[in-house]
């Protein structure tokens, strides 16, 4: 009998083990950990390399999703806006570029020079980051102090396609209390999005 | 003879037209339809987008289903997620040329967040995304990723009477 619960003990924990987000992802209010990803200039970064910043936008996104390329111009403009406030956009790719190869380094290194992208994008080659962070789609924010508290969780705004329509700048919102010393409304919301395409 | 020919095209060009579904668009609050009905009708709702190569992959497993079923109370839903302006340009030409027969749905609201809390609560917005109901047993399941034609039937399976 005790056999046969070990056993099934052991086969519920490869199920748990097995599944593909295993982290839950962080919620606002908790720290998030630091990375050391590559960026699309060959240099490593960490969040701890900005000892001056006094937040970080980090947004997981990619090439190939129409979703983010839809946000990319806005994520732009965010980090034009912000990283004069201390506040920098920290683009991460999470996908797997085996299912999807318009998303491997040599094509970020692309876009982001097309694009002319002012912000450091880097990849996540093991996806330990997006995992941890809870990252499911692109694009994903996550709007954090500079003790890497998170603030904000969710959308940039509240319209994907007509950038000209958007009536709540969710993220924004969320940025510009924090900088004025108020309680963030607004912490978590939701967008549709690519799912993170995972190993 | 020419004449023949012009009126064998139109003919096979009428009934290619009259094939292609009407796609009928959704607001937030239609998504309540397949959650209100106490209904013992398996719905069976798919989030997708023509752009979403997973959610492409998938699509024939849900078109599986619905043939499958055909004669039982279970119902494809394919609820689309691409952009406003691709509606005529690229969703229509899409389930047209795919023969889609599965009913095809637009999401036409342009802010996700006021909708996706009501399909379900810990659903983060990542498509592909499957919503299987049956209202009269108090059955409903999420599933965010990909799911294959097997997995759908092992859980459509149970709830057929």
């Amino acid at each position: 009998m005790k056999y046969f619960v070990s056993i099934f003990i052991i086969i519920s924990l490869s199920f748990t083990t097995g599944k593909k987000q295993a982290h839950p992802g962080y919620k606002v209010g908790e720290q998030a950990v630091d990375f050391k990803l590559k960026g699309v200039d060959g240099k490593y970064y960490s969040l701890a390399d900005f000892n001056k910043s006094k937040g970080f936008i980090v947004i997981f996104t990619c090439n190939h999703c129409p979703f983010a390329q839809a946000y990319e111009n806005r994520i732009i403009s965010l980090h034009k806006k912000y990283s004069l406030k201390g506040i920098p956009v920290i683009a991460i790719n999470p996908n797997d570029p085996v299912k999807e190869p318009e998303d491997n380094y040599e094509n970020m290194q692309k876009r982001s020079k097309d694009h002319k992208y002012p912000f450091i994008y880097l990849i996540d080659e093991t996806q330990q980051t997006a995992r941890t962070y809870g990252a499911a789609r692109t694009p994903h924010v996550f709007f954090m102090d500079a003790k890497r508290i998170i603030r904000y969780i969710g959308a940039i705004d509240d319209n994907f396609e007509e950038p000209e329509q958007v009536k709540e700048k969710y993220l924004e919102n969320a940025i510009d209390a924090f900088l004025k010393g108020k309680n963030v409304s607004v912490t978590q919301t939701k967008a549709i999005g690519c799912g993170i395409k995972w190993k | 003879m020419n004449r023949i020919i012009y009126l064998f095209v139109f003919i096979l060009c009428q009934l290619n037209l009259s094939k292609a579904q009407n796609i009928p668009r959704l607001k937030t609050n239609d998504l309540q339809y397949w959650t209100l009905q106490n209904s013992d009708t398996i719905f069976v709702i798919n989030f997708w987008a023509t752009w979403c190569k997973p959610c492409i992959s998938e699509l024939n497993s849900f078109e599986k289903i619905n043939k499958l079923y055909a004669d039982k109370k279970v119902k494809v839903i394919l609820i689309n997620n691409d952009f406003k302006k691709q509606y005529e340009t690229r969703l229509k030409p899409f389930v047209k040329e795919k023969n889609i027969k599965s009913s095809v749905f637009f999401m036409d609201e342009s802010n996700p967040n006021s909708w996706i809390d009501r399909v379900n609560t810990d659903w983060g917005g990542a498509i592909p995304a499957t919503w299987i109901i049956q209202k009269s047993s108090n059955y409903e399941k999420f599933i965010e990723g990909s799911v294959s034609f097997e997995k759908l039937k092992e859980m459509i399976d149970p709830l057929i009477k």
